[in-house]
C-alpha cells in the first residue's frame, strides 16, 4: 500500500459546476441574510448571473476533450459539454419563468390556510429557496451525464433529484395537491434509486470496479460471472427508465406534472430529460456496448410499449399538463429508439433530439402558467375553448409548440423526429421505427385537437383570460417560440456543430 | 465463510424491502423499506468489495450512506408537511391527483 496521494484535479474543466454550486451555497447565505425587500431581486440576479458564467465557462473550453479532469470520475468531452448547455441554457429560460414568484407559496413550512400562512402573506414575506434549490438542481444535472464511474452517477443522480422533490410541493395555489406530488415523486424516487444502486452493486461485482470503461472492458471479456452483469444492467437501467419516465415506470409523470407549480414542470421536464438521457446514453453507449444483443430485446420492448402508451393515453386526458405530461411519456420513447440505435447518428440525433424538445416544453408550460381566471391557472382544457379569438397571438404561439410536439415540418420536431427515426432505421431496430411512426400520428392527433379547440370553437365567457406576462416570462417563451422555428428552418448549423464535436471518450 | 451467503441475505432484504414498499401504506413504512433497500444495496457492495479484493465497493458503501441521510432529510421534511396539512400519513389518503 503506497502512502496517501493527494487528487489531481483540472478546475478549468469541472469549473462550470463548481461555479453553479458556489452560487447555490451564495444562495443559501443570501436567503438567510438579505433583508426581504432587495433578496428577490437579489437572488433573481445572483440564479441567472450564476447560471451565464457556467455558460460562459462551457464556452470556453467547448474543444477541451480530456477523462481526467477529476481523477477519472468525469469525462469532458464534445458530447457531455453540449448536454451541459443545453441544461444550463434550459435553466435559464426556466429560471425566467420560477421569477414570476405569483406561483409559489409564501411559507413553504405553514399550514394550507393557516394564520401563518395568512400573516405571511400580508406582511408580504416571500421566501426565496426556490432559487438555490433550482441551481443545485442544476449542478446535479450537469454533473449527471458526464460522470464516468457508478459513484458519480449516483451521487449526480440524488443531487438532481432531491432538490427536486422539494421544488414540486412549493405551489401557492391547490397546495395539498402540490405536496401530494412532492410525496409521490420523493417515494417513487427514492425507489428507483434503490433499483439504480442495487444495479450499481451487481455491476461493480461482476466486473470488480466502478469505472464505465472498465465495466466495458469486463462486459466485453468472457470471465467473469454472466448472471451478475443481467442482474446489474437489468436493476440499473430501472433506475434510470425511471427517471426519464418510460412506461412501465412512468406512474409518478402525469402526478407530479399535475401537481407541481408550472414553473417548475417546465424546469424539470426539460432539463431532467436531457440529464437523465445524457447518462443513459453514456452508460449504454460506453459501459454496456458490447452487452447490446442482452438489452437490445429489453430496450425494445420498453421504447415500444412506451410509444403507444404514451400516445394513446394523452387522447384521454382533459387537463393540459397530464396530456403534456403522457406526450413526454410518448418522447421519452422515442429517445429511447436514439439509444438503441447505438451509432454516431444515434447519438447526434438524440443531442438534437433533446435540445429541439426541451426548448419546446419549457415553453409550452410557460403558456400554461398566462391562462388564468381569478382562482389561479386553468389546466382544464375545456376551458381553453376559443383561446385563439380571445388572444391570438399567445394561442400561434402555444400551437407551433404542439406542432413541434407533433414533429410537423418546418418545426425543431420534425428534424428531430426524421433524424433520431433514420440512426434507429440505419442500425436495423425497424420494428421501433414502424411502432414510432404509427405513434406519432396517434399523438399528432391529441395535439391538433388541442389546435382545433383553441382556433375553431367559441369561447364560452366564464372568467378564463390570459394575463399580461412579466417580461421575463416573455423572453422565455418567445425565445423558445423563435427556437422551434428556427431549428425546424435551418437545422444545420446546430446539425452539423452536433455531428462535429458530439463524441463520448471511454 | 462463504461470501455468497452474504449475497443472499442481501437479496433477500432488498426484496422484503421492495415488497413492503408496494403493500405498505404508511407513508414513512414505505419510506424504511426504502432505506432497508439501499442498505441491502450497501452490504452487496461491501461482500462484493471483499470478493474483488478492492476498495471501491466499500468507498461506494459511504457514499450510500450520505446520500441516505440527505434523502432522510428531504423526505421527512415532504411527510411532516403532508402529515401537518392532512392529519394522516396515508399514502392511500393523498389522492387528489387522479388519472
Amino acid at each position: 500500500m503506497s502512502g496517501f496521494v493527494s487528487p489531481v484535479l483540472i478546475y478549468s474543466l469541472i469549473a462550470p459546476i463548481l461555479i453553479v454550486l458556489g452560487g447555490a451555497v451564495l444562495g443559501v447565505l443570501v436567503e438567510a441574510f438579505a433583508s426581504r425587500k432587495i433578496r428577490p431581486v437579489l437572488q433573481l440576479s445572483l440564479t441567472i448571473g450564476t447560471l451565464v458564467l457556467a455558460l460562459a465557462q462551457l464556452w470556453r473550453i467547448r474543444h477541451e476533450t480530456s477523462g481526467g479532469a477529476a481523477m477519472g470520475s468525469v469525462a469532458i468531452d464534445g458530447a457531455g459539454l453540449l448536454m451541459q448547455a443545453g441544461i444550463v441554457f434550459m435553466a435559464i429560460l426556466g429560471v425566467f419563468l420560477i421569477a414570476d414568484q405569483e406561483n409559489f407559496t409564501v411559507l413553504a413550512a405553514a399550514v394550507p390556510g393557516s394564520p401563518e400562512e395568512a400573516h405571511s402573506i400580508k406582511s408580504g414575506e416571500h421566501l426565496t429557496e426556490i432559487y438555490p434549490l433550482t441551481l443545485f438542481a442544476v449542478a446535479g444535472m450537469m454533473l449527471f451525464p458526464i460522470s464516468t464511474d457508478l459513484i458519480t452517477l449516483f451521487v449526480a443522480l440524488e443531487m438532481l433529484s432531491l432538490p427536486l422533490y422539494l421544488m414540486a410541493g412549493l405551489s401557492r395555489r391547490r397546495r395539498l395537491m402540490s405536496q401530494e406530488a412532492a410525496l409521490k415523486y420523493f417515494l417513487l424516487g427514492a425507489f428507483s434509486s434503490a433499483f439504480f444502486l442495487f444495479g450499481a452493486a451487481y455491476l461493480y461485482g461482476f466486473s470488480g470496479t466502478v469505472s464505465l470503461s472498465g465495466i466495458g472492458a469486463a462486459v466485453s471479456g468472457s470471465n467473469g460471472n454472466s448472471v451478475f452483469m443481467l442482474i446489474g444492467i437489468g436493476f440499473l437501467s430501472v433506475g434510470l427508465l425511471f427517471k426519464v419516465g418510460a412506461v412501465p415506470f412512468h406512474a409518478w409523470t402525469p402526478d407530479v406534472y399535475q401537481g407541481a407549480p408550472t414553473p417548475v414542470t417546465a424546469f424539470m421536464a426539460a432539463a431532467t430529460k436531457v440529464a437523465a438521457f445524457g447518462a443513459l446514453l453514456r452508460i449504454f453507449y460506453v459501459g454496456f456496448a458490447n452487452a447490446y444483443w442482452d438489452w437490445r430485446p429489453f430496450i425494445t420492448v420498453i421504447a415500444i410499449i412506451t410509444m403507444l402508451f404514451g400516445s394513446f393515453v394523452a387522447i384521454a386526458q382533459r387537463d393540459i399538463k397530464r396530456m403534456l405530461a403522457y406526450s413526454s411519456i410518448a418522447h421519452a420513447g422515442f429517445l429511447l429508439s436514439g439509444v438503441l440505435a447505438m451509432n454516431k447518428a444515434g447519438l447526434d440525433a438524440s443531442i438534437f433530439y433533446l435540445i429541439a424538445y426541451g426548448v419546446a416544453t419549457l415553453g409550452a408550460f410557460g403558456v400554461v402558467t398566462l391562462v388564468r381566471d381569478s382562482a389561479g391557472e386553468i389546466t382544464d382544457l375545456n376551458r381553453w375553448a376559443g383561446l385563439g379569438k380571445r388572444s391570438p397571438f399567445v394561442a400561434t404561439v402555444f400551437a407551433t409548440f404542439l406542432l413541434g410536439f407533433a414533429g410537423i415540418p418546418l418545426t425543431s420536431g420534425f428534424i428531430g423526429k426524421f433524424s433520431i427515426f433514420s440512426a434507429a432505421y440505419e442500425s436495423g431496430n425497424k420494428a421501433v421505427v414502424i411502432v414510432g411512426v404509427l405513434s406519432s400520428a396517434i399523438a399528432a392527433y391529441f395535439y391538433i385537437r388541442v389546435i382545433v379547440l383553441m382556433f375553431f370553437t367559441d369561447p364560452v365567457e366564464d372568467g378564463t383570460s390570459v394575463i399580461i406576462p412579466s417580461v421575463l416570462t416573455r423572453i422565455s417563451i418567445v425565445s423558445a417560440f423563435v427556437l422551434t422555428i428556427f431549428l425546424g428552418v435551418f437545422p444545420t448549423p446546430l446539425l452539423n456543430f452536433i455531428s462535429s464535436t458530439a463524441i463520448f471518450i471511454r | 465463510m462463504n461470501a455468497a451467503n452474504y449475497l443472499y441475505v442481501s437479496a433477500l432484504l432488498f426484496t422484503i424491502g421492495a415488497i413492503g414498499v408496494v403493500v405498505r401504506r404508511n407513508a414513512i413504512v414505505v419510506f424504511m423499506c426504502v432505506e432497508l433497500m439501499l442498505n441491502a444495496a450497501n452490504l452487496a457492495f461491501v461482500t462484493f468489495a471483499r470478493i474483488n479484493g478492492n476498495l471501491d465497493g466499500q468507498v461506494m458503501a459511504f457514499f450510500t450512506m450520505v446520500v441516505a441521510a440527505c434523502e432522510v432529510v428531504v423526505g421527512l421534511a415532504i411527510i411532516v408537511t403532508i402529515y401537518r396539512s392532512r392529519r394522516s400519513a396515508s399514502v392511500d389518503d393523498a389522492s387528489l391527483l387522479k388519472r
